[in-house]
């Protein structure tokens, strides 16, 4: 068990990294999510193929493939995904800016991968809202984007923050995968670090890195369980 | 009562759900200041005729054109034609995370650029009208159906429409609460306000209304006055229904 106490900065740094990539990928899989969805619920058809297109890549694929050419991929296509050095981001996410590009391919997949879902739970929560909402803000001459802003997503929102919540879980626990994907020192690899090349014994290094993750996702699950309750009194 | 070229005309209108023919060759022309009132059994199709005008549903062949303009493509065209259509619904569909002068200001505000104390004014007037201006801070949930549906009214109102398309205004609340949202209608209609109403209220039709639409499979089968309809249907389909619905 000494070897919680001895690399505790070990996995202290590990769950840094895998807190950042987190926190940057629930951010980009929350834009993209909702771009995604606006599409899907748009009124012009075409847009609507390209959401749905979208969806039924990403969320039918296993991730292990989409990071699998996210991380060969994209090199073969001679990118290193330097449009995420952020000026800015870069300085506090330090892992962003090197030239090491595997942080960023991994943060790729995981938006990517995790989007689908995204847009999914806000799509769930849209159609919780009956359809004459909607209908009477058209008959009144809101346009579509006027439509969402005002009457649609308020309402939607209820609906949609659970599911969404329980996205962002899934994704925390699925960005143990990049790990086995060039991205050195998250919290997952760092089990390996500590197992193969320090030799430490498995079992206490998994204890640290399990609660490393249910530090993270814990907290998250309780909140959604607060909000949950809340809506069922509010109802 | 009319007066120059019609408001509301459709023409050869078709449309189809599917193997279902909904709308068979309707043609209706409705004047300015007419009231017209469309009757007919259910599933007939007097909602998605109603529902044409402000292309909720779009048709499939046929023209409808609104005040001399072909009904617009989905997009900013078709918002600002709809804003000059008043639509009523059955259900009300106030929307529900607003209060009563929300509802009737978001249009006002949002779509018509007003400003918001003026619009407030102007919704709060209309709230009056209706005689629901004590509800005004209340939400949709914590009112009546027939208030809730005179706030719907209203909201229509506030964008001073050119013609209002009611579909079963009455259907969903209790006996008591039609009188008060045919009192709101009879008055629209007195003021010369051009109105398509899908209803089964007779004496609003009788009283109200300029001419009567009777519709059966999704052809619009006789056009009269209605002293003259309920007289002197002339279709067996017409005297059917009515003589099923006169004598509830
Ligand atoms: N979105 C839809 N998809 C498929 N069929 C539909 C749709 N909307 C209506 N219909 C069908 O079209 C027909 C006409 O419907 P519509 O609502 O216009 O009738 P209606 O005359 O208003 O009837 P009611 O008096 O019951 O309201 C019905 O058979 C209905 O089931
Ligand atoms: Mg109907």
């Amino acid at each position: 068990m000494n070897v919680l106490i001895d690399k505790f900065d070990v996995f202290a740094g590990g769950f840094w990294l895998t807190l950042q990539i987190c926190f940057l990928a629930a951010i980009g899989a929350l834009i993209l999510g909702a771009v995604v969805a606006v599409l899907r619920i748009s009124p012009v058809p075409p847009l609507r193929a390209v959401g749905t297109t979208y969806v039924n890549i990403f969320r039918n694929l296993p991730l292990t493939v989409v990071l699998f050419f996210a991380a060969f991929g994209l090199p073969a296509l001679g990118s290193n995904a330097d449009f995420l050095r952020i000026p800015g981001l870069e300085s506090i996410f330090s892992r962003l800016g090197t030239d090491l590009p595997y942080f960023r391919f991994g943060l790729i997949a995981l938006v990517l991968y995790t989007a689908a879902f995204v847009c999914e739970a806000l799509r769930s929560g849209v159609n919780a809202v009956p359809a004459g909402q909607a209908e009477a803000a058209r008959s009144l001459g809101l346009t579509f984007g006027q439509n969402l802003r005002h009457v649609v997503l308020p309402q939607s929102w209820k609906a949609s923050v659970v599911p969404l919540g329980s996205v962002i879980i899934a994704m925390i626990k699925n960005s143990a995968l990049v790990g086995f994907f060039g991205v050195v020192g998250d919290l997952s690899q760092t089990a390996d670090q500590l197992t193969s090349a320090g030799g430490y014994p498995f079992i206490p290094v998994a204890i640290g890195i399990s609660v490393g993750y249910l530090i993270m996702t814990v907290p998250l699950g309780a909140l959604l369980d607060r909000i949950e309750k809340r809506q069922a009194v509010a109802r | 009562m009319t007066t120059g070229d019609p408001l509301i005309v459709l023409d050869g209108v078709n449309k189809w759900f599917g193997p279902l023919h909904v709308l068979d060759d309707v043609s209706l022309s409705v004047g300015r200041g007419e009231v017209v009132v469309v009757i007919g059994p259910s599933g007939s199709g007097k909602s998605t005729l109603c529902r044409t005008i402000n292309r909720l549903e779009p048709i499939d062949n046929g023209t409808i054109t609104f005040d001399g303009q072909p009904l617009p493509a989905e997009g900013k065209p078709l918002a600002k034609l709809r804003s000059e259509v008043g639509m009523v619904f059955q259900s009300f569909n106030l929307f529900a995370h607003k209060t009563i002068l929300e509802n009737v200001t978001l249009g006002p505000v949002k779509v018509r650029k007003e400003k918001p104390a003026a619009a407030r004014e102007r919704g709060l007037a209309l709230l009056d009208r209706v005689g629901i201006a004590n509800q005004a801070d209340k939400y949709p949930a914590q009112l009546s159906g027939g208030q809730q549906q005179r706030a719907a009214i209203a909201r229509a109102l506030a964008m001073q429409p050119k013609a209002m398309l009611f579909d079963e205004p009455t259907s969903a609340l209790d006996p008591e609460m039609v009188g008060e949202v045919l009192d709101v209608m009879t008055s629209l209609a007195g003021e010369g306000m051009t109105m398509v109403v899908v209803t089964h209220e007779m004496g609003f039709a009788r009283h109200a209304a300029n001419r009567v639409v009777f519709m059966a499979d999704g052809q619009l089968v006789e056009d009269a006055p209605p002293a003259e309809f309920f007289a002197n249907p002339r279709s067996e389909r017409a005297k059917d229904f009515l003589s099923k619905i006169l004598t509830h």
